[in-house]
C-alpha cells in the first residue's frame, strides 16, 4: 500500500500529444508555490520519458508516476 | 550566455530551413518543449523556412517528393483510416489539387490524433519567449519585408545566429 499523494492542483492532458503535455505541465507549475503538488493526467504513450526529462531538466521533483484507468498519472513537487 | 555563466539556463539554438506543413513542425514542437524545461530558445528563419514567420500561415504538405509520406483517412472506423494508400508518383503529378488535399488530410489526422496546428504552437513558443529570427539576406532575395511577418519576428544574420549558437547547449539544423 503505497502513501496517498495530495496534490494542490489537477491537470488533465487527455487527449494531447507531444510537446502539450510538457508545456501545459510547466505553465500550471508556474502558478503554484514552492512545495505544492501538481497532478498531471496524460493519455501520451510518450508521455513517462518525457515528464521524466522534464522533471530532470528543470528541478522540480517527480514524486509518483503509475498508470491508472489506462492513463499515466504524475505527481510532482515544486522547486 | 549560458557557457560562461554556470547559472544560466541551458540554451537551444535552431535553424529552420524548410515552409511545408512536415518541416514546419519540428522546430516549434523543439522550441516549446525546451522552453517549458526552461531552456532560453532562438529560432533563426532561413530560405523557405521564412515563411514560418508569415501572420497566416500557408504551410502545405506535397507528397511528391516524399516517397516514404503515409497517405491516411482522417474519417471512418480505426481499421479504415489506419490503412496506408498507396499514392503513385505518376498519379499524384497529374491530378490538380493533389497537394491541397493531401495537406487537407494531414491536417486533419493531426486535429483528430490531438496535435496542435503549427499556428498554436507557434503562439505558444511566442508566449514562451522564443526568439524568432528572420535572416536578413533571404528576405532580400525573395522580397519579404520585416512588416510582412509578425511582429514578434527579429530580424539578423549569419554572425547573430553564430553568436547565439556558440554559447548553446543543443543546435540542430533543421
Amino acid at each position: 500500500m503505497t502513501d496517498v499523494i495530495k496534490e494542490d492542483q489537477v491537470l488533465d492532458c487527455s487527449g494531447m500529444l507531444c510537446p502539450i503535455p510538457v508545456v501545459k505541465t510547466s505553465k500550471a507549475m508556474k502558478l503554484l508555490e514552492t512545495g505544492q503538488v501538481l497532478k498531471m493526467i496524460s493519455t501520451d504513450p510518450g508521455a513517462p520519458p518525457d515528464m521524466e526529462a522534464w522533471s530532470r531538466q528543470t528541478g522540480n521533483e517527480l514524486l509518483r508516476s503509475m498508470q491508472e484507468d489506462g492513463k499515466f498519472v504524475f505527481f510532482f513537487r515544486k522547486k | 550566455m549560458s557557457k560562461s555563466d554556470p547559472n544560466a539556463p541551458r540554451r537551444l539554438a535552431l535553424i529552420s530551413s524548410k515552409g511545408t506543413l512536415d518541416w514546419a513542425y519540428p522546430p516549434f514542437i523543439l522550441a516549446t518543449a525546451g522552453a517549458a524545461m526552461g531552456w532560453e530558445v532562438g529560432i533563426f528563419f532561413t530560405f523557405f523556412g521564412l515563411t514560418l514567420l508569415k501572420p497566416k500561415l500557408t504551410a502545405a504538405v506535397s507528397p511528391l517528393g516524399n516517397p516514404a509520406m503515409p497517405m491516411k483517412m482522417p474519417f471512418g472506423p480505426e481499421g479504415f483510416q489506419n490503412i496506408n494508400w498507396a499514392m503513385p508518383n505518376m498519379l499524384m503529378a497529374n491530378v490538380p489539387g493533389f497537394e491541397s488535399v493531401a495537406t487537407n488530410l494531414m491536417k486533419q489526422t493531426f486535429k483528430n490524433k490531438g496535435v496542435a496546428t503549427v499556428e498554436e504552437m507557434r503562439d505558444m513558443a511566442v508566449e514562451m519567449d522564443v526568439r524568432l529570427i528572420g535572416c536578413q539576406m533571404t528576405m532580400d532575395v525573395f522580397g519579404f519585408k520585416k512588416e510582412d511577418f509578425i511582429p514578434e519576428a527579429e530580424i539578423g544574420g549569419a554572425a547573430t545566429f553564430l553568436e547565439y549558437a556558440s554559447d548553446a547547449d543543443v543546435q540542430l539544423f533543421i
